[in-house]
């Protein structure tokens, strides 16, 4: 548990928290950034404007967060490109058909005491576990 | 008009939040997330910790702004209607977590990491539309 960063993680939380709450609150939506993403993306009938303007934000705020504090891998996955647009591809088709992701589901669904968020985030971390297990320690690598 | 232009802001403003809490709290750094998925090898509780403090703020705040009827810039909330644990969500949920494993991103972070300067954020964006444009082209029910 060297790598364990408590206190940054800790304040992290606090501020994705207040994000969630901060959108509940103000525009009355959830932050669940794979249905922002897809709704921005392919409207569903719903406004797009708002969700183009949380994933400017989210870029925006990220870039200027990277520029004053160092984090030389933000961003690197360390696998090959294909298996990146592969990871890509499962992440896109799993949330659409799981209607979430981490955030949806495991920030904003758990805080609404929703059973159907609690499935779902068990279900991905159980099978992101198993993914890398194998991965790491199967495969080998 | 004008609360229009408001919701926009606070979203603008929520987005920005959220993502400075993504880099503080390194999730935009595929290894960590890889390092807490890893629980058989040199096992990284962070991530557990950030959903953990989220929700500190997200279980008590909810339950208040819920609680207040209508939210501050419209008319009403958008919640999540389905109630049912069916197969879609969970084979939803369960090819999630094997992309999830492979790479470390989740749309979050991967969309956060856009203006890091590395290719594999773009790559998996790409892979994440795609992805999510085939599955809402699934008939619904069968």
């Amino acid at each position: 548990m060297e790598n364990f960063t408590p206190l940054s993680a800790s304040i992290g939380g606090l501020l994705i928290g207040s994000a969630a709450a901060l959108l509940l609150w103000l525009n009355g939506r959830i932050a669940g950034i794979s249905g922002i993403v897809s709704g921005a993306v392919e409207g569903h009938g719903t406004p797009r404007g708002w969700r183009w303007m949380f994933l400017g934000g989210l870029v925006v705020g990220a870039l200027a967060a990277l520029m004053i504090g160092e984090q030389p891998l933000a961003g690197v996955t360390g696998v090959s490109g294909p298996l990146v647009i592969t990871a890509g591809l499962l992440v896109g088709f799993g949330t659409r058909l799981g209607s979430g992701c981490t955030s949806g589901h495991g920030v904003c669904g758990l805080a609404r005491f929703s059973l159907r968020s609690l499935a779902a985030t068990l279900t991905f971390m159980l099978a992101g576990a198993l993914t890398v297990f194998v991965v790491r320690h199967v495969l080998g690598g | 008009m004008r609360q229009v232009n408001l919701r926009m802001l606070a979203a603008l403003a929520a987005g920005a939040l959220f993502g400075i809490g993504l880099v503080v709290s390194q999730m935009t750094s595929p290894a960590k997330v890889l390092a807490f998925l890893d629980v058989a090898g040199a096992w990284d509780p962070s991530l557990a910790l950030v959903m953990g403090a989220a929700l500190l703020v997200t279980i008590p705040a909810f339950r208040v702004i819920l609680g207040q009827g209508r939210p501050l810039l419209d008319e009403s909330f958008h919640l999540p209607v389905k109630q049912s644990l069916d197969a879609r969500l969970l084979t939803g949920a369960a090819l999630f977590g094997i992309g999830w494993g492979l790479a470390g991103f989740c749309p979050g972070p991967a969309v956060a990491a856009l203006g890091s300067g590395q290719s594999d954020p773009w790559l998996f964006v790409f892979g994440l539309l795609v992805g999510g444009w085939v599955a809402g082209r699934m008939p619904s029910r069968g």
